[in-house]
């Protein structure tokens, strides 16, 4: 435990420089990239907790990131701009702590409200299985697009415009990496153990006294969680919100990851964010040598080959320490 | 009927919608016995142990053990009570290896020594268990993965095991292995409760023996007594 924070301090440090070497050291565009690269992992990672490890078949995670990033850029917007502006902006190290401070205040109350909502879905729905419990969250995505659209304080289907850019890469991965090492620690202990068994069999993991329903929703809980976290990273990086950023369809992107990457394996959604943010982008060339978009052929074309040679997934049920056994900790006694 | 039972069904009355599996079923299991419960398919066997480990609520009736009403309560709660089960078709957890559906089982104790004592008397019980600790659970045969249900069940440290189908799709030499492992567990002190289409070998290794029949209990009593019952011979036995 000690070890592991020593090693989140470790990689926040660097992560902290890297906020400064990193921007300079690519053009724009591949920042971007970069940056989208953190979100997803995110996206995939909190997804892989209740559809990889848990083995509930959810679809509407980007009902969870919209909540995450509307809770969190109107309280931005409508709580904490006026707050700080009340304050000279003088851009000392006291003033940009305390805007940063206030920013990861706005997201994990972000995080919060779509693990609110997580849990309001799931206490009903997580009695549900398979496919019934798909098309309630399928449902419930939709409900919240369609609910923000119609909100006109946070713009509507105008969009949600004037959010502060607080982002940057430091929070962004510093909170992938968050996600990532909560992750492998769930997956060590007794609840991820108990999730795990729930994937495997329900109703034997019942009759050795797992309290199945319990457990389901709080991996739906903190599933949601994470994926608010992603959303209002997202928000306060590119400035505005669109309900039309949240469609079912990026909740299939994050289903892509998981299933891509293998059910439950973290270095496999890992990986997997990382290629379908950057592929899509790889192929752009593409389109000026052959004039005509071919790159939403090919990509697609690329996922199916790889799902028909490997069926579970860029890693299966393994993680990067089963492969590379070097990596794999001493397990304590 | 006996008061101080472990296990008592008080007229037990199950449905799965409009279909009553169960009607009006009474038994009682008395510690350190071998209850089996035969019938053919579709005669309730199953849907008796279901409800007695918590996974269907009974209509009507109540279920008491140790003397406490245990009907309506939750799984997890009626096994932390000590009722364990074996559930039919070996729900094992394909993915995870021997030892750690092994320490599932014990999922709901937190001593880790006494797990580790049972876990060497489980290997001791099945040593072919020990040769497998590493493998993936799915990867074991039907026997074993029979064996390593039983075992994940007795990690709990039930008074009550409710075994439900052991024999199902074995070899007869495994199935004789396991009846008579069966039979050790129960005299180490475990109460058990065995359902069976199996009826010859169940009835051997029982004290005391129910024949379902569509959701009724048709007969009752001594094992012994039912092995020669002409009817029992003529109907399960195949004489």
């Amino acid at each position: 435990m000690k070890k592991q924070i020593l090693t989140f301090l470790i990689i926040s440090i660097l992560l902290f420089l890297g906020n400064f070497i990193v921007p300079a050291m690519m053009n724009p565009y591949l920042f971007m990239i970069l940056i989208y690269c953190g979100i997803n992992i995110i996206m995939g990672v909190s997804l892989n907790i209740i559809n990889g490890i848990t083995g509930q078949f959810s679809i509407g995670h980007a009902g969870f990131m919209a909540v995450g990033g509307y809770v969190s850029a109107a309280i931005s917007f409508y709580v904490l701009m006026p707050l700080l502006s009340l304050f000279p902006s003088d851009n000392t190290i006291l003033s940009l702590f305390f805007q940063n401070a206030l920013f990861v205040a706005s997201l994990l109350l972000g995080g919060l409200g779509a693990a609110l909502f997580g849990y309001l879905v799931g206490l009903p729905s997580l009695h549900l299985r398979g496919d019934y419990l798909g098309i309630v969250t399928l449902g419930f995505g939709e409900i919240i697009r369609v609910i923000i659209l119609n909100l006109d304080f946070i713009g509507g289907a105008r969009g949600f415009t004037g959010i502060p850019a607080w982002s940057n890469f430091f929070w962004i991965y510093f909170f992938a990496v968050a996600v990532v090492m909560v992750s492998f620690r769930l997956l060590g202990s007794s609840h991820g153990r108990a999730l795990l068994s729930i994937r495997e069999d329900e109703i034997a993991a019942e009759s050795i006294g797992i309290p199945i329903t319990r457990y389901k929703v709080k991996a739906f809980v903190l599933s949601s969680f994470f994926a608010g976290i992603a959303g209002g990273l997202f928000a306060h990086f590119i400035g505005y919100l669109n309900p039309s950023s949240f469609t079912f369809i990026k909740s299939f992107e994050a289903i892509i990851i998981v299933v891509l990457g293998g059910m439950g394996s973290i270095s496999g959604a890992i990986v997997a964010a990382v290629i379908t943010t950057i592929l899509p982008e790889a192929l752009r060339p593409l389109q000026e040598f052959t004039r005509t978009d071919f790159r939403m052929v090919i990509y697609p074309l690329l996922l199916l080959t790889l799902m028909l040679t490997r069926p579970q997934g860029l890693f299966g049920n393994k993680e990067l320490s089963d492969v590379l056994p070097f990596l794999k900790r001493k397990k304590s006694p | 009927m006996n008061g101080d039972a472990l296990l008592k069904l008080d007229h037990i009355t199950v449905a799965y919608g409009a279909i009553k599996a169960l009607k009006d079923i009474s038994l009682s299991v008395n510690e350190g016995e071998i209850v089996t419960l035969i019938g053919a398919n579709g005669a309730g066997k199953s849907t008796t142990l279901r409800t007695i480990s918590g996974l269907l609520k009974p209509q009507e009736g109540k279920v008491y053990f140790k003397g406490h009403d245990i009907s309506g309560k939750k799984p997890h709660v009626i096994v932390q009570q000590g009722i364990s089960q074996a559930p039919e078709g070996r729900g094992i957890f394909a993915n995870l290896s021997t030892e750690d559906n092994l320490e599932m089982g014990a999922y709901s104790r937190k001593d880790k020594e006494s797990i580790q004592r049972d876990k060497e008397h489980v290997f001791h019980i099945f040593p072919i268990l020990q040769e497998r600790r590493k493998q993936e659970a799915g990867t074991l045969s039907g026997g074993e993965q029979q064996m390593l249900t039983i075992s994940r069940a007795l990690m709990a440290r039930p008074k009550l095991l409710l075994l439900d189908e052991p024999s199902l799709g074995l070899a007869p030499q495994i199935i004789k292995q396991i009846f008579k492992v069966i039979q050790e567990i129960n005299q180490q002190g475990t109460t058990i409760l065995l359902v069976e289409q199996n009826a010859n070998m169940a009835l051997h290794i029982a004290h005391k023996a129910y024949v379902l029949e569509t959701g009724k209990i048709v007969l009752q009593g001594k094992a012994q007594d039912l092995l020669n019952n002409p009817d029992v011979k003529k109907a399960y036995l195949g004489e």
